[in-house]
């Protein structure tokens, strides 16, 4: 497993800092406890002042995570979070904006707003908590909620084809993608770690159990007795290995991820080896098609590739018309091309 | 024509000619949206500007990029009116139209006057063009146009035979005719070409080819008015007695972009502009987009909501953040205003009205998003309205919106018209240094807590605190707020504290703007009262009638919400207000509801078009 990434052992800033005064209110045992808690220790890791943090949300359970971060926030209005992270990273560069979206709010009433946020490559970091259900409402079932889902309004079974979070990042071109989950707190803070050192879009899918609503969604795959065999690590240049003893790998067989035992394979025989920086979308997309139960499921970054982003080209096509053109004169602009007098 | 003062005849060499000296006279160009009507047309307009004229312009225009050629769907228009007197209104109808095509005279002889002058392109009147504009005979040879005095002029095989000897396509000839038109009308006003040489020479620098040909069409149509019999009479319309003072020719969509960029200016802000295309909203955000020197950041956004979160997200962020859209768009907004109105940040969101419900008639104007201004959001939501009432008046108040908006913490309504965002009339231009500074304070870390909601004791507005503002570190939201903290709260009587600061808050920017002014006596039998761009034809109304004798009250209402402080006593003071409104009675149903007592009536057309001055003067002379 990818440890940590921090080996500082005095921080920078006690994790009491960034959080707020109001008292948590998401039920007993709701992983968002767990995500709260890590992004609070993963800040305070950084020489960055809470006071240059950004929340910005928008409705559901996930999005009341503004208020219990002692720093700026915006719990805004539903699916829209990514629009006004665009508008305020665009009048300011000195920001660490976090969105904090869910499966309802950013891939069903947002859903336009994310794909458009992630392919302008807008420098902020969304975090998708994903518990593949409707909690706020209580009980409906998500874009993300598997076909024959029982819930509240789909007594029969959903007949909805579940979306892919990470498909859709890879088709906006995000320039950073992951997942982590919400019972790892060591991965999950590697990640976030990640995302945050990244410039650009960064997008963190969150498996997140819901207690209430959705309780035990992600054990086949994240569970205790489960995990060993059905999720694996990415690390970047390295082999896809997973099992309990470390022994099964991924080879490409007619463009598809197969198993394979290590121990059937010959010592030339290529094995599927991450490399999160490919500028070409492919290979992160093959990894994204890797879904239980037919595969290991994939944690960890998926793709971290540079592009220009576009706040900063904003900035810069502004710096360049005060170069070509001078700092704007108004009384050009008022009195345009062509004007008369009259006496 | 017209008002006509004097009369001159003096020999010419050539063809006996006489000159007639005219007030006001009115042209409309019409022909395919291909046919570069809104071209000549807006030379038509620079030049008399340039002349000394006062004028108000119309272009009506199809939504359709290119429809069917000679269609009467594809029939664009341009009316202008230029006098020697102040005038706001382009006109009722025609004293001459020129029509490039048979659709072109179909669509438009309804707006010429009776014995007005129809100069129609002959060449183009033949079996095949007649049937695509549905007429069943030839009008040039029946009836039809008798009460008009119609030239028929081949202006395609004219500008051809001028052209023939130009290394150009049949098609780029064909091209060329408006020109043609153009140099005659020209002739026929006694306008100087030198602007019109100017600009070609400018705009098609890069194809000397072109630029010949369309100088020469100018010069042939020009002269061919000049040297021939079929115009006997040229018409010359002095200088208007303009204030004095340096002038250019605006439109309201270039006056809005320009007031916001001085705005954003004036108040030391970045000027961050959320869009997505729309008609007749989209011309400003391509005007800002060309101003990215003046701090000015555009974003063209993937949707209307996009538009206007990322706009709340700059003001969240300490710059002005604009949003522009028209109607349809507006209703997708609706939503994140209120949580501007909520969160109490600044805001400003142009609203270019155009005929609706739903997509309507883009490209054509109405008055009927007031309502949805004023109530079209969830809860109770009030926010400020301000509304220009003529295409240079977008200036003034663009600067307005600003400052409202930044003073007062609160979303501001800056309610266009498609009319006016077309219309081009001259400007006489602000002294610079007389612009006010828009005063904007951020607060920094004090000793207690912060606390976002505490409001200024006066406007009671909030404080704009910036995120990245050491120990301002907190939390807003769409959620019901606690006073003072801003916390989540839904306790019974802080929400209805805070419903009532906000409506408060709104209510006081009464004492911050300027009293309604009354254009004619202070009380008597009856008051018009409008607002927004039926400003020109009430004005010339209300003028022409005080020469017949009957003399009646003009009210114009810039600001829609709140209403001027005086606004009450003045309605008190006459028998009867009416209300002329491109929608079916907005503003009178505010004025009714607002003050009970008042016995208002309205003049209401939903045509997509202008009233006409003397649609209001019949309304007038109907309740006299």
């Amino acid at each position: 497993m990818v440890g940590p990434a921090d080996s500082v052992t005095k921080l920078p800033h006690p994790r009491q800092d960034f959080i707020s005064d109001q008292q948590v209110r998401w039920c007993p045992g709701c992983g968002d406890y767990a995500i709260l808690a890590t992004m609070q220790r993963t800040l305070a890791k950084f020489s960055i002042p809470k006071e240059k943090y950004v929340f910005i949300s928008g409705i559901g359970c996930s999005s009341r995570f503004p208020y219990y971060m002692n720093t700026y926030g915006f719990h805004t209005i539903h699916g829209r979070a990514p629009t006004i992270a665009t508008g305020l990273r665009c009048v300011n560069p000195d920001l660490s904006i976090w969105v904090v979206t869910g499966d309802g709010d950013g891939l069903s009433i947002g859903g336009n707003h994310l794909i458009h946020c992630m392919r302008r490559n807008v420098n902020i970091n969304i975090l998708l908590v994903n518990n593949r259900i409707y909690g706020l409402t209580k009980g409906q079932y998500s874009p993300t909620s598997t076909m024959g889902k029982v819930t509240k309004s789909t007594p029969e079974g959903s007949i909805d084809y579940p979306i892919n979070a990470l498909c859709i990042a890879i088709a906006s071109e995000a320039t950073f993608i992951a997942r982590t989950l919400d019972n790892v707190p060591s991965h999950m803070a590697y990640v976030l770690e990640r995302a945050a050192q990244h410039k650009g879009v960064s997008f963190v899918e969150i498996y997140q159990n819901c207690i209430i609503f959705n309780d035990k969604e992600f054990d086949p795959v994240t569970g205790r007795d489960s995990r060993d065999e059905r999720m694996v690590y990415l690390e970047h240049g390295k082999p896809l290995i997973f099992g309990k003893k470390k022994d099964k790998a991924i080879r490409i067989k007619r463009l598809r991820p197969k198993v394979f035992n290590l121990a059937d394979l010959g010592p030339n025989e290529e094995l599927l080896v991450h490399n999160e920086q490919d500028p070409e979308p492919n290979h992160a997309y093959l990894l994204t098609q890797m879904e239980y139960p037919d595969l290991p499921v994939p944690f960890g970054v998926f793709r971290d590739i540079e592009r220009p982003t576009y706040d900063g080209m904003m900035d810069q096509q502004v710096r360049d018309a005060i170069k070509k053109k001078g700092k704007g004169d108004l009384k050009e602009l008022i009195y345009g091309r062509e004007t008369w007098t009259v006496q | 024509m017209d008002r006509k003062s004097t009369f001159e005849t003096e020999a010419e060499e050539r063809v006996r000619k006489s000159k007639a000296l005219v007030s006001a006279i009115t042209v409309r160009f019409a022909g395919d949206s291909g046919d570069g009507i809104q071209l000549a047309g807006d030379q038509f307009a620079d030049t008399t500007a340039v002349m000394g004229n006062d004028f108000a312009t119309l272009p009506d225009f199809p939504a359709e990029i290119r429809a069917p050629v000679g269609t009467l769907p594809g029939v664009s228009s341009f009316q202008i009116q230029f006098s020697d007197s102040i005038i706001f209104s382009p006109g009722d109808l025609a004293d001459v139209l020129i029509a490039m095509n048979p659709a072109a005279l179909k669509v438009n002889l309804a707006q010429v006057k009776k014995k007005g002058l129809i100069v129609v392109n002959g060449s183009v009147f033949n079996e095949p063009n007649l049937k695509k504009a549905g007429w069943k005979t030839n009008p040039l040879e029946d009836a039809t146009l008798r009460d008009f005095q119609i030239l028929n002029v081949p202006l395609s095989a004219l500008t051809q035979t001028a052209l023939k000897d130009q290394p150009l396509k049949l098609s780029e000839v064909e091209r060329c005719k408006n020109f043609f038109a153009l140099g005659m009308v020209f002739w026929l006003y006694s306008r100087s070409r030198d602007h019109t040489v100017e600009w070609i020479k400018k705009k098609f620098a890069k194809r000397p080819e072109i630029v010949n040909a369309n100088l020469r069409a100018l010069e042939a149509g020009y002269n061919y008015a000049d040297m021939t019999e079929v115009m006997p009479v040229q018409y010359e319309v002095k200088q208007a007695a303009l204030e004095p003072g340096t002038y250019r020719k605006i439109t309201g969509n270039e006056a809005t972009a320009i007031g916001f960029i001085t705005g954003a200016r004036l108040a030391n802000k970045t000027m961050f502009y959320g869009s997505y295309p729309i008609t007749p909203a989209s011309n400003i955000l391509h005007d800002l987009a060309r101003h990215k020197n003046y701090n000015v950041k555009t974003f063209q956004a993937e949707d209307e909501i996009a538009a206007c979160g990322a706009a709340i997200g700059a003001s969240f962020g300490g710059e002005l953040g604009v949003t522009a859209t028209s109607g349809p768009g507006l209703c997708l907004k609706a939503e994140s205003v209120n949580l501007a109105v909520m969160a109490e940040l600044p805001l400003v969101v142009i609203d270019v009205q155009r005929a609706g419900p739903s997509t309507g008639m883009p490209t054509k104007t109405e008055q009927a998003d007031l309502l949805q201004v004023m109530f079209g959001r969830n809860g109770e939501s009030p926010i400020a309205v301000v509304a220009p009432k003529t295409p240079s008046d977008c200036f003034q108040m663009a600067l307005e919106a600003v400052r409202i908006a930044l003073k007062y913490m609160t979303p501001v309504v800056f309610l266009s018209e498609g009319n006016i965002a077309n219309a081009a009339e001259p400007w006489k231009l602000p002294e610079l240094d007389r612009l006010p500074k828009i005063e904007v304070n951020h607060p920094s870390a004090g000793k207690g807590p912060f606390l976002p909601y505490a409001r200024h004791p006066e406007t009671l507005a909030r404080p704009w605190e910036v995120p990245g503002t050491r120990g301002l570190e907190h939390r807003i939201g769409g959620l019901a707020k606690a006073d003072l903290t801003g916390n989540v709260s839904y306790d019974p009587e802080n929400n209805q504290r805070m419903v009532e600061f906000r409506a408060r808050k709104i209510a006081r920017i009464a004492n911050d703007i300027p009293e309604a002014t009354i254009d004619g006596p202070e009380s008597g039998r009856l008051l018009i009262l409008g607002w927004g761009g039926t400003y020109g034809v009430i004005y010339e109304a209300v003028r022409n009638l005080k020469r017949e004798g009957i003399t009646v009250s003009h009210v114009h209402l810039n600001y829609l919400n709140p209403f001027p402080k005086n606004l009450e006593k003045i309605l008190g003071q006459f028998e009867h207000v009416l209300i002329p409104e491109l929608n079916m009675g907005q503003l009178l149903f505010l004025i009714r509801a607002r003050y009970p007592k008042v016995n208002a009536s309205g003049l209401n057309k939903v045509q997509g078009q202008p009233f006409q001055t003397k649609e209001i003067e019949e309304k007038i002379k109907s309740i006299w």
